[in-house]
């Protein structure tokens, strides 16, 4: 059977299995499930990276699986079990089990007769992988609207296999009955297993993709809101997961890249003969300034690329000022765009009029994404095609990505996405995936390509360093009537996600898009009724803005942490001014609006903040507490933001070491309301790990550079939270503010990045409370707190 | 290049390979044991951890070479089809986000428990320290080790207990 385009593989694969051998078995395996049987090991991941090890690629073409094409998304087996396909990456937080979850649901079928499949570009419809916290959020929608399709037209197949009309048929776990006879019965596999379903969807894009039958409402959701544990994870902790490093293919070899020893600088000449000799070599690659080393084996190619001597130009001025100078130049830079102010009545007036001004400044630097483990990628250029092993997130944009790079046509470039290193938004402009096809069309043969730490560390994609200045003006009776908020992000020229033209690999090869990305910098995300305010975003650049170590991307929230660390720091600086509890000055603000937004966050922010001051038992006081007499000096702090329609109060709770300016966070605390909850213990563990990600951007995290290079480069120069750093205690209670939570259109938002906004100012307000002192500037390394304890004099 | 015999998982292989080479990428690229991955070639994050004799060992900066006896990877911690306590704790407790680490806080964890059975919260955050997790999965590990380690100290026969003890 030929390949029929807009239909994935694996519905023609079954079909023609079919022929042969109706055995379950085969069934299975042709429909990319290696595994045989439903344990929570045999899942998507294990398969692709089955499927890449035991087949080398066609010619193609690979061409996009037609999101109109019910048979696109869900695959239904004789023995009534479901495959679901979707075009999601899952990076760890556990979407895929959520994804089977709502499609389960929708479908009628035991969650646990079901698999999903994610992510690679000629299997699954184009959802874009992953990214912002959209899975369950948006994502999920036209999956729960096929699935339901997907329920309906079963039906209707059952009423005329049964001779009941649809209205008399019940259905539950993928069997179809008739409610008055219920022996009357069919299950789903013996309706349609391994047979098409050729039902048309509507929609003009992905996103708007459905059939005719509408989802159900949320209070006829039963697996919804359960906690079946992640599919994902036995197979990760057994040993039998193949992830994107492990792929193997005949005749593969290893790359290494060669980086500009300073950045700017510019490759003059290489000396092949340092490295001609040695074992396993094969070819030195540059174009540009990219180079690469090739060679039969791992170690080799680690080896040569370390050996290989090149001639490079410094260039003539300093690519950037250095670590320590760079908050003076961003606030003396003439900035590269600014936002029109968001204005909300008079705040200069109000300024000029109030009792009492305060003002701060906040520093936020560079941090990296520093993933566990470096870019890669493996890329098979065998006949005339490409195919790229990655764990992008977003698989779907690196193809295209590569087939402009390569100038390739699309449908000859396929990616198959399998599991890595945390995303978070590096892999979405993960680098490897270009290198890795460049080197294997340059070679002939399949090229694996790995970064190695200090690459990864100094060379990854930025979040934009931020500084921040405030102005506050609290009336006689400690009201806060104005606030002037005024960020800076160096954040010109950030980076897209794979893009022909922005790809580190095109930089270094000297290719410029005409016009570089204008950047941004966020303005706070709280409900506060402050009846004068004025928030103003600038961006300014770098001296170098391509071919640069400092180049900006998305880190999960790319922007919260940063100006959240800044306004709610402040709104805690102001709470002091104004001798209040931290907490009710924030209730205060809350309650004295008399609006809301349409998701009605104003009143779920007041629910969230009063649920961790609940969780937490915050007892009412003024910061700072009185000050005790030992080395170890204890205190709490809050700090609450939203993101999109996401919620997260959060409280920490401190220890700071007077004498050694050591902090440690004993206690968090996270009030979480992401609407509808697909799966409670999963989210709970989302919360959780976002709230130590950020907490190991407040204690530790920062790029360092001279004024050439970045010279953090490893875990020794650039410390990460460790196994002493984490709390005693987490407590995640997962709110619903809603005014109606039982209503049946609740809508779930997204949960992977809010809970880390509000981390770095609730440790910040923490210390102040412990101290007195106050800390401004991110990380909060022990010598920047004692720095801050001397100036208090603690 | 030289004959070097390595003993993974009680099984025993020959190879020609140059004796300098990293364990790390012998096991990955030769044996197909993958459970040990590259994470900084440094001997700084763990996650290549295997187990040489009983200790852990970072393997991206162990030559060939330099290794006398028995080795263990993450695939030989189940025996007879059954995973081993702190794999098992790891699933109870749903201990990964992406996993990539994973490897080296089991592999860490198996030799801490190893030598102590029943460590206290302070021996386990210090034992663990140096194994890092940039997902953060940290408080749901060291539940982990805590679960596994009831386990493991209630499966052994009660003189060997009393001994603990």
């Amino acid at each position: 059977m030929k390949p029929s385009a807009g239909i994935p593989k694996q519905v023609e694969d079954a079909l023609e299995n079919l022929s042969v051998t109706t055995s379950r078995r085969n069934l299975l395996r042709s429909a990319g499930l290696l595994v045989v049987g439903f344990t929570a090991a045999s899942t998507g991941p294990l398969t692709t990276a089955a499927r890449a090890q035991t087949a080398t690629s066609g010619a193609g073409p690979y061409p996009d699986p037609d999101f109109k094409q019910l048979d696109s998304w869900i695959v239904i087996h004789q023995d009534s079990t479901a495959t679901f396909y979707v075009g999601k990456t899952d990076c760890g937080q556990g979407t895929g089990t959520a994804f089977r979850q709502m499609m389960s649901d929708e479908l009628d079928i035991a969650y646990d007769k079901t698999t999903c499949i994610m992510g690679s570009t000629d299997n699954t419809v184009d959802q874009g992988g992953s990214g912002g916290s959209t899975a369950v959020e948006r994502d999920a929608w036209p999956m729960r609207r096929v699935a339901a399709e997907a329920r309906r037209v079963l039906l209707e197949m059952g009423a005329a296999r049964l001779g009941a009309p649809v209205d008399q048929l019940a259905v539950s776990a993928g069997v179809i009955t008739v409610k008055a006879d219920p022996s009357k019965r069919v299950a789903y596999g013996e309706l349609i297993g391994g047979k098409r379903f050729n039902v048309s969807l509507t929609g003009n894009n992905v996103n708007a993709a459905t059939g005719v039958a509408k989802v159900k409402p949320v209070t006829e959701l039963k697996i919804v809101g359960l906690s079946p544990q992640r599919y994902d994870i036995p197979a990760k902790v057994d040993g039998s997961l193949k992830w994107a490093v492990d792929v193997k293919l005949p005749g593969m070899v290893h790359a290494r890249n060669v980086k500009p020893p300073v950045a700017g600088a510019k490759l003059m000449s290489i000396d092949e003969s340092s490295v001609r000799g040695l074992p396993g070599f094969i070819k030195v690659v540059s174009k540009g300034n990219y180079v690469a080393v090739v060679c039969e084996r791992e170690e080799q190619a680690i080896n040569a690329a370390r050996q290989l001597k090149a001639n490079w130009e410094k260039p003539a001025t300093a690519p950037f000022p250095s670590s320590e100078d760079l908050f003076k130049y961003m606030r003396s830079a003439t900035p590269t765009s600014s936002s029109n102010p968001i204005v909300v009545g008079n705040p200069d007036t109000a300024m000029a009029g109030a009792a009492k001004v305060i003002e701060a400044d906040y520093d936020i630097p560079f941090q990296g994404h520093t993933a566990i483990s470096p870019a890669h990628a493996m890329a098979d250029p065998s006949n005339g095609q490409m195919t790229i092993y990655s764990n992008d997130m977003k698989s779907y944009g690196m193809r295209t990505g590569v087939a402009a790079f390569l100038e390739m046509p699309r449908d000859k470039v396929r990616v198959v996405w399998m599991e890595g290193p945390q995303g978070f938004g590096r892999t979405a402009a993960d680098d490897a995936g270009c290198e890795a096809a460049y080197l294997a069309k340059e070679i002939g043969r399949p090229v694996r390509v790995q970064w190695m730490r200090n690459e990864e560390t100094a060379w990854d994609t930025k979040a934009p360093a931020f500084t921040v200045k405030v102005r506050g003006g609290l009336d006689a009776d400690g009201n806060l009537v104005a606030l002037d908020y005024h960020a800076r992000a160096a954040d010109y020229n950030h980076v897209g996600y794979n893009e022909p033209d922005t790809v580190l690999i095109a930089q270094l090869m000297g290719i410029r898009r005409a016009k570089p990305a204008a950047g941004g910098a966020a303005t706070p995300s709280e409900m506060y009724a402050i009846p004068h305010r004025r928030m103003t975003s600038e961006v300014v650049s770098l001296p170098l803005i391509w071919e640069t170590p400092l180049r900006t991307g998305n880190l999960r929230d790319p922007n919260g942490p940063q100006s959240t660390f800044a306004s709610e720091s402040f709104i805690d600086e102001l709470a002091v001014a104004a001798k209040a509890d931290p907490l009710e000055f924030r209730m205060k603000l809350l309650t004295a609006g008399t609006t809301d937004d349409t998701g009605f966050k104003r009143a779920r922010s007041i629910a969230a903040l009063k649920a961790a001051a609940e969780a937490y038992g915050w007892d009412k006081r003024s910061s700072p507490k009185p000050r005790g007499a030992g080395d170890i000096l204890t205190g709490r702090g809050v700090a609450y933001a939203f993101r999109g329609q996401s919620i997260a109060a959060e409280i920490a709770e401190v220890e700071v070491n007077r004498r050694t300016g050591h902090v440690w966070v004993k206690r968090l605390v996270c009030a979480y309301d992401c609407g509808l909850v697909v799966n409670p213990e999963a989210l709970r563990h989302v919360a959780e790990c976002a709230m130590l990600h950020s907490l190991s951007r407040t204690l530790h995290e920062e790029v360092q550079f001279d004024t050439e290079k970045v010279t953090s480069v490893d875990w020794n120069s650039h410390p990460t939270l460790t196994h002493s750093d984490t709390p005693a205690r987490i407590d995640v209670v997962l709110v619903n503010g809603d005014p109606n939570p039982k209503r049946p259109d609740l809508a779930p938002y997204g949960g992977g990045e809010t809970a880390c906004k509000p981390l770095l100012a609730a440790v910040a307000n923490a210390i102040y409370d412990a101290t007195g002192a106050r800390i401004r500037r991110v990380p909060f390394r022990p010598t920047r707190v004692l720095a801050a304890l001397d100036a208090a004099r603690v | 290049m030289s004959n070097i015999t390595l003993n993974v998982n009680g099984s025993r292989h020959t190879l020609d390979i140059d004796p300098s080479t990293p364990l790390l990428y012998i096991l990955r690229n030769d044996l197909s044991l993958q459970g040990p991955r590259f994470g900084c070639g440094l001997g700084q994050c763990g996650l290549c951890t295997v187990i040489i004799n009983g200790v852990a060992t970072r393997s991206c900066i162990t030559p060939v070479s330099a290794v006398k006896g028995e080795i263990t990877t993450l695939e030989g911690l189940a025996k007879g089809g059954k995973l081993h306590p702190l794999q098992q704790a790891w699933i109870d407790e749903q201990v990964p986000q992406c996993g990539f680490c994973q490897n080296g806080q089991i592999m860490t964890a198996k030799a801490l428990l190893d030598k102590n059975p029943n460590p206290t919260d302070e021996q386990i955050r210090e034992g663990m320290n140096r194994t890092l997790c940039r997902c953060m999965t940290y408080y749901r590990i060291q539940a982990a080790i805590k679960r596994a380690a009831k386990v493991m100290v209630a499966a052994r026969p009660t003189s060997e207990k009393e001994v603990v003890a």
